[in-house]
């Protein structure tokens, strides 16, 4: 029999799994991974959605089962917990930094992106609420003209 | 009635509400104005659905007999249906789709506001993660609105007869019935009416703004969240929404 994996190292695992529809940032810099904890011999990780209809949802399930498998976990527990609602307060620095650097505006307090992701121009324009995943929405930079996906702010 | 009687309906009702306006949006899913816009209501469709999951699952639950979120979507008839009215109405064209839009975002906000705040923590949990979407949509629906009604000539007057032709349905979203007095008694669930004042200074900020104006007259339709009598645009959707589990019973992926 295995020995348990320190929780820790299971962190360092899950930190290696990209998010599916983002593959630039990982589940732990996304902030849905809630808690890592052995409860005897079964390994509980819980998972708190992005939105409530986020497609992606059940892959990650199953990406997060995969990796843990292939690292020798037998007994698995995936627990969903949707309070306290997910934040993007809850994205790592590093997550905030891979986003950028992919082409992504990362969350605002402010409500809308700082700076366009490919110039740095402060000067935007809002295209749409919404974008190509429950997460983001369409902005513009007036100055070198690219469309880019804004992470929302929630 | 008991308690979990009372709770079992008012989720039907929530999960319902959800379901049914959720699967009137998706059907604008590659048929908008614009592409941004087809993308707003396929997202906002999304969420609605999203929501439909956790509040139908919990109605399961609380029901007891086994029945999860797709049994109770896809394998009950019109006439076991909860939503209001307002809900299950064609969509009509992009104006009359968003004002339908805004005058349910409304409710819903001060809804999953006050039930963030339930006495029954499971109700509480659902609630929470709902009103931030909802407090998204309300935004959206709200600006195009007042986009829209304060236009062009066109746009205005197709803005203001969706109002006339949907406000007679509001009211139907603050009728009060047994559900409601048990729930509000256990504090688990607002009295509805409880909820308009809160309504009413939204819907009012929005439509002046809008340059609408609010129709004359008391006329009231209601009967889809008592389940009594339901549109016959209802059966219609259902025999769309429920093809699959309706021609391959059991169906599963």
């Amino acid at each position: 029999m295995m020995t348990r994996p320190a929780t820790d190292q299971v962190w360092h695992w899950l930190a290696e799994v990209p998010d599916p529809e983002i593959p630039a940032i990982s589940l732990v810099d996304l902030g849905i991974i809630r808690d890592v904890a052995w409860q005897g011999d079964t390994l509980a990780v819980t998972i708190t959605p992005t939105y409530s209809g986020c497609p992606a949802t059940s892959v990650i399930a199953l990406d997060v089962e995969a990796a843990l498998r292939a690292h020798g976990i037998e007994k698995l527990d995936l627990k969903r917990q949707i309070s306290p609602p997910w934040t993007t307060d809850w994205m790592t620095d590093e997550g905030r930094a891979k986003l950028e650097a992919y082409g992504i505006a990362p969350p605002q307090p402010a409500g809308g992106p700082s700076r366009c992701p490919q110039c740095q121009s402060p000067n935007l324009e809002r295209i749409s609420q919404f974008g190509s995943t429950p997460c983001k929405a369409t902005w513009r930079c007036r100055d070198c003209l690219e469309p880019f996906d804004y992470f929302k702010c929630i | 009635m008991t308690r979990d009687e009372a709770l079992f309906q008012f989720l039907l009702r929530m999960g319902d509400n959800t379901l049914i306006l959720g699967h009137r949006v998706s059907e604008w899913c590659g048929h908008s104005p614009v592409l941004e816009e087809d993308i707003a209501l396929a997202n906002t469709a999304l969420d609605m659905i999203g929501q439909t999951q956790l509040w139908l699952g919990l109605a399961g639950e609380v029901e007891g007999k086994a029945r999860s979120a797709d049994d109770l979507a896809f394998l009950r008839d019109a006439w076991d249906f909860r939503n209001v009215l307002l809900c299950e109405l064609p969509t009509g064209d992009f104006g009359q789709t968003l004002m339908r839009q805004f005058l349910y975002d409304a409710w819903s906000y001060g809804m999953t506001d006050w039930l963030k705040g339930s006495a029954d923590p499971r109700v509480a949990a659902i609630a929470e993660k709902a009103h931030k979407e909802v407090t998204y949509h309300l935004e959206r629906s709200g600006d195009t609105v007042v986009g829209l009604g304060d236009g062009t000539g066109e746009s205005h007057t197709r803005m203001q007869k969706s109002l006339d032709y949907l406000w007679p349905y509001v009211v139907e979203m603050f009728e009060k019935d047994k559900v409601d007095e048990v729930l509000a008694d256990a504090g688990i669930a607002p009295a509805p009416a409880d909820l308009r004042a809160g309504y009413d200074d939204i819907t009012a900020r929005v439509l002046a703004e809008a340059t609408l104006t609010l129709p004359e007259g008391s006329y009231v339709h209601k009967g889809g969240r008592n389940g009594r009598m339901h549109t016959e645009h209802l059966g219609h959707l259902l025999t769309s929404m429920q093809w699959l589990q309706r021609a391959y019973p059991g169906a599963a992926w």
